[in-house]
């Protein structure tokens, strides 16, 4: 049996393919049956894999986002409180200028107003993201074109701006532009780089402008947006008596800027975690804070996971998908069990004739294998069909859904897993036959 | 009918049975909860407005210096009016479907959020504004000249409001909301009327209760009220308008920047809204239109094979006397016997499956009644599937019995 393995398999398979021929409905039912399961959930499993997905592989377990509390002391639970999920102007300027980590930066998002020096072109609205230096080389943004700005540009508050490659087509046809002038809001802005093709999934840096889709059309120097007074875009949260307003003002009780760490190691993150804690004291004594300290050091993919960024929809598809594939499990194992023990008589006649149980068995899995791969076939070109239908759906990560290597082995190995699982049942109970018995009825 | 001898029948054929009813059960479960979230997508895309949707459209700009939004509402509001067939151009700063604007907790008290009422949505209106909308007045009045003050915040400081009906009765069960006051920190809201429905900008957001959570406030045009304006035309005008106030902006304030993704009929805010609900109801809908074809075809594919391994039973039966009416009778019974152990073993599982949503989802509980409906669904399904193979079993020869295979 051992030696004998690689023909005896090939034999099977001969025999499989002979009475899968032989019932070419019933054949084509279980095979329809397993294509349908595999094709929906492999469409629902695709999507959830795509959003669920690491935006920055490689890097982002040394990514961290810290989150204090410096809120006052009405509606705090002790204990159950969650700290807030962005950091106000000040907390976030002492967070940044302390340079506790290996690298920092301090974001919000904003949306300016482009006016092209091209005649034809109509004035639009690009989203921006306002940004210290750090942001580019902690998240290892690709550049096309020239560079990223730096720390003394910053400081100086440099009228200089970052593009993205999208921009550049639209704007200058995809051509070398840095060291044109971009004009926005009425200022003139030198251009010192534009990025290559950097789309990271989920937009985890400001889950409150979009969760999906494309990043910010023009990035800039934090402190040159608050000197040209540029509108923020984004979440802002108030307490106390901050007011309401679009643009928070940097004194206003307000979180509306992202502060994001880079901690190389674990030891790092722990000195930083307690770092965090020394601050809310800190500032607690000053008088600022009003409550004990809260702080949360969560990674990028904790951050995620906390903020639940994929859609409840496609998880609520992804059950229903994978209910319907147990369904179409449960309908395989009939239709199995029904083939099977039709052939009794044959079984019998190998049995009678020295084939042991093991090996009969052997050859039933050998036929319900083949069925799973031929389902997973079908399935595939369904899940291909199935995620075409999602790209034409108008959600923000539509577009995002396709299949990839991973995730081809995944639907031929669930195809052929799912149906030998189904098999295991109807080839045991055909095994158990009598081999007397059924010799007499022929 | 005699069901002792199907029982024993079924008895040999236990692995088979158990696959049926299993099927059925799994068929149950996913068929009650997957049309109790349809029937709730139904009803969300189907939220009263309250307003004149198809009379109406929403055109924003921006990109202005907000200490010139008077002037620039008094350029936008003449030239909009000038544009043939606008029946009115007004100020508003949110429409039900498009971008929400101004939302905020409201509380019973001044300076205080202990004695919440919820977080409300305020649609800000300027004069004329509630008359374009078509908002139904229930109780109350209409508001007066005097009553639409500036809001240099995102409310006026002081203000008389409408509320809507829901909203009226979470926040005064059982008393007369008119002249009942309520605060949102130091901003105090008096009520004057009470409105059939209006809908929050974002209903899907909140609680299905607390769609219609919304307070009309009249709001002199000017300060936060600016650069949103809402154009009413008759319906078969609508889109043409908005085209022609769209094309028009450039002439009548050729500073500002029209927010193309936000200058829409209202129409067309519904609709695209929704669209995601609607896929996920086409969605739930074809995989139960899938499920239940496998599960059928389960059953044909099984009790053929039944059919088949008793070929010579069926022939001595009928050779000692059955008609054909006994065995298509038969096969139909013996497929309502597992059918009806496969719903019950589906109920079950029903109540499970809900239970699961419910703590992921925020569901309520699944009515009763969807119950009785897929138990006569699969009742149905389980009878249409055997009339094939219990037919084809009928139709056996007695002489079946007489041969020796």
């Amino acid at each position: 049996m051992q030696t004998q393995g690689p023909t005896m398999f090939s034999y099977y398979l001969n025999l499989a393919l002979r009475s899968l021929r032989r019932t070419p409905i019933l054949t084509a039912l279980m095979v329809l049956a397993i294509a349908l399961g595999i094709g929906a959930s492999m469409t629902t499993l695709t999507v959830l894999h795509v959003l669920s997905g690491d935006p920055l592989p490689g890097r982002s377990s040394s990514l961290y986002y810290p989150q204090i509390d410096p809120r006052d002391d009405t509606g705090y639970v002790p204990g159950k409180s969650q700290p807030m999920d962005q950091v106000s102007w000040i907390d976030g300027m002492n967070l940044l200028q302390a340079k506790r980590a290996d690298d920092q930066a301090l974001m919000t998002g904003g949306s300016v107003a482009i006016q092209p020096a091209q005649a034809g072109l109509d004035p639009f609205y690009q989203t921006a993201r306002y940004t210290t230096a750090g942001f580019f080389p902690m998240f290892g943004v690709p550049f096309r074109y020239g560079r990223a700005w730096g720390a003394a540009e910053d400081a100086a508050s440099a009228r200089v701006v970052v593009i993205s490659s999208k921009l550049n087509d639209k704007l200058y046809g995809g051509g070398d532009s840095t060291g044109r002038m971009l004009r926005l809001e009425g200022q003139a802005l030198r251009i010192v780089g534009v990025l290559g093709d950097w789309r990271p999934n989920p937009h985890f840096y400001d889950l409150d402008v979009r969760n999906y889709g494309d990043s910010e059309g023009v990035y800039l120097p934090l402190s040159t947006s608050q000197d040209l007074h540029l509108a923020h875009l984004g979440g802002s949260d108030c307490w106390g008596n901050g007011g309401g307003g679009v643009t928070p003002s940097h004194t206003a009780p307000c979180v509306w800027l992202q502060f994001w760490v880079q901690l190389d190691t674990p030891a790092r993150a722990a000195a930083y975690r307690a770092f965090l804690i020394h601050y809310s004291q800190e500032q607690e004594s000053l008088g600022r804070f009003m409550r004990p300290p809260n702080v949360r050091l969560r990674n990028l993919m904790q951050w995620l996971d906390h903020k639940q960024v994929v859609p409840g929809d496609v998880q609520l598809q992804t059950w229903l998908a994978l209910g319907f594939l147990l369904v179409c499990l449960v309908n395989t194992v009939g239709l199995m069990l029904a083939k099977f023990m039709r052939r009794a008589a044959e079984l019998g006649v190998r049995r009678a004739l020295g084939a042991s149980k093991s090996a009969l068995f052997a050859q039933l899995l050998v036929e319900s294998g083949v069925l799973g791969l031929a389902g997973g076939v079908g399935g595939l070109l369904l899940a291909c069909l199935g995620l075409w239908l999602v790209r034409r759906q108008p959600a923000d990560y539509a577009s995002l859904a396709h299949l990839d290597g991973s995730m081809l082995a995944t639907t031929f190995l669930l195809a052929v897993g799912a149906s030998l699982l189904a098999g295991v049942l109807p080839a045991w109970s055909a095994c158990q036959i009598a081999p007397g018995l059924q010799l007499k009825t022929l | 009918m005699q069901i002792k001898p199907i029982l024993a029948a079924l008895r040999r054929h236990r692995l088979a049975t158990l696959l049926i009813a299993m099927e059925i059960a799994l068929a149950c479960a996913v068929l009650c909860n997957a049309c109790f979230l349809v029937a709730r997508r139904w009803a969300m895309i189907h939220t009263n407005s309250g307003v004149d949707e198809t009379s109406l459209a929403v055109l924003t700009i921006n990109g202005f210096d907000p200490n010139q939004a008077g002037d620039v509402n008094a350029r936008m509001v003449a030239g909009l009016q000038a544009i043939p067939g606008v029946q009115s151009a007004t100020l508003i700063n949110q429409v039900p479907f498009g971008p929400q604007a101004g939302a905020a907790g409201v509380s019973h008290d001044p300076n205080s959020f202990e004695n919440l009422i919820g977080v409300v949505d305020f649609v800000l209106g300027g004069p004329g504004t509630f008359e374009a909308l078509g908002l139904k007045l229930v109780a109350g009045r209409l508001p007066k000249p005097d009553d639409y003050q500036p809001a240099t915040s995102f409310v006026p400081n002081d203000a008389q409001v409408l509320v809507t009906r829901a909203l009226a009765a979470h926040a005064w069960p059982g008393e007369n909301p008119l002249g009942k006051d309520f605060w949102c920190d130091k901003f105090h809201f008096r009520v004057i009327g009470v409105v059939d429905h209006l809908a929050r900008a974002q209903p899907h957001d909140y609680n299905m209760s607390q769609a219609e959570w919304t307070v009309f406030t009249p709001t002199a045009p000017g300060g936060t009220l600016s650069g949103t304006y809402l154009l009413r035309a008759r319906p078969q005008d609508v889109q043409r308008v908005l085209q022609a106030a769209r094309a028009a902006v450039q002439k009548i304030a050729p500073d500002v920047v029209l927010d193309r993704e936000n200058s829409r009929t209202l129409s067309d805010l519904r609709a695209s809204y929704f669209k995601t609900d609607r896929i996920m109801i086409s969605l739930l809908l074809g995989v139960v239109a899938l499920m239940l074809g496998v599960t059928a075809l389960g059953i044909v594919g099984l009790t053929s094979f039944w059919v088949a391994q008793r070929r010579k039973q069926i022939g001595i039966r009928r050779a000692i006397g059955a008609t054909r009416g006994d065995i298509l009778r038969y096969f139909q019974t013996e497929n309502f016997l597992i059918v009806t152990f496969g719903i019950a073993l589906g109920m079950l599982l029903a109540f499970v499956l809900n239970a699961v949503l419910m703590k992921f989802y925020e569901l309520p509980h699944l009515p009763l009644y969807y119950l009785p409906i897929g138990a006569v669904a699969l009742w149905t399904l389980g009878q249409l599937a055997v009339l094939g193979p219990a037919l084809r079993a009928a139709a056996v020869p007695p002489v079946v019995a007489t041969r020796s295979v």
